[in-house]
């Protein structure tokens, strides 16, 4: 259920954790998951969907993003190319035929192999939301932060939004990311699945049914 | 016209709150004017607000500045909802 892969990082390499339904059959789905707490909220769903890709006999893999979830890895030191790498690095590692990936995970999924993205978001999207939430928290606090100021920070030396500690290369990277759909990218919208979305409850949730549908368009499409 | 607009921004923003905050329909649509949001809803931490916020500026195709946002406009579903209206009658009166 949790497997090692070898993953790329300053000085050499660091091994990092991924959650595997492994039995070496021949289609293998690498899971790449969205960026920041949507990973938290939406655990659940690819892990309830993964498991009925067990059951329809598809292997799948889903590795920590470096920096993130279980990973020991410096948050500070990630930006979108650390995480590319580490993804291509995963990919290779378990022999992934597929990719699939969910909300900001499409910015750093591999372009290479045939792949289904759920609700992609462009960085700057992503970005907003947080230096958002940043600016309503300070509010909060009684004090006054501007959006646009703590961009010109954050380009500069960093930032921490919604408890990360963001490297200025990573704020850099979400300003200009944008989604690559190449011949190979099949876009799901949320509505295919039935119900609210779960990157954006919250608090995290659990969706059987959800999880359930998500599987059976996968299913459906790697057997192509 | 202006009605049916509104009750439009009306079924939209419930349908917002129902998917942040993982409401039932029933809770959904008990909402009233003086149901109390921020403050009054734990599970709506700033980060909830900014995701209600986004999802506000897709689904009714609007732009919020962050000086819109204050206290008071989260207070309570008819702020939001008074909010909500005006800035989509701007919006599509531009």
């Amino acid at each position: 259920m949790i497997a090692d892969w070898p993953c790329p990082a300053a000085g050499g390499i660091r091994h990092e954790r991924a959650l595997v339904f492994d039995r070496n059959r021949t289609a293998r789905l690498l899971v790449v998951p969205p960026l920041f707490e949507e990973a938290n909220r939406t655990r659940r769903l690819l892990m309830g969907a993964m498991r009925q890709l067990d059951d329809a006999g598809i292997d799948s893999l889903l590795p920590d993003l470096p920096g993130c979830l279980e990973s020991t890895a410096p948050f500070g030191e990630q930006d979108l190319d650390t995480w590319r790498a580490a993804m291509a690095t995963a990919a290779a590692h378990f022999g992934a035929t597929h990719v699939f990936s969910l909300r900001g995970g499409a910015l750093v999924a591999p372009t290479h192999l045939p792949r289904w993205l759920l609700e992609p978001v462009a960085g700057a999207a992503l970005l907003r939301q947080l230096l958002r939430a940043r600016s309503i928290a300070a509010k909060e606090a009684g004090r006054v932060e501007n959006g646009a100021a703590l961009l010109e920070i954050g380009r500069a030396e960093g930032l921490e939004l919604a408890g990360y500690r963001c490297g200025a290369g990573l704020i850099r990277h979400l300003e200009a990311a944008t989604v690559s759909e190449n011949s190979g990218t099949a876009i799901i919208r949320q509505a295919e699945l039935g119900g609210g979305a779960l990157w954006l409850r919250s608090e995290p949730a659990d969706d059987p049914a959800q999880s359930a549908a998500l599987a059976a368009l996968l299913a459906a499409g790697i057997a192509g | 016209m202006t009605g049916v607009n509104d009750s439009d921004a009306d079924t939209i923003l419930r349908g917002i709150l129902r998917d942040v905050l993982g409401l039932d329909q029933q809770r959904t649509d008990a909402l009233t004017a003086d149901s109390g949001l921020f403050g009054s809803l734990p599970e709506l931490d700033s980060m909830a607000v900014a995701g209600l916020l986004t999802e506000m500026e897709d689904r009714l195709d609007i732009v919020i500045d962050d000086d819109e946002v204050d206290g008071e406009l989260l207070e309570n579903y008819g702020n939001l909802l008074d909010f909500a209206r005006s800035k989509r009658a701007a919006a599509q009166g531009a």
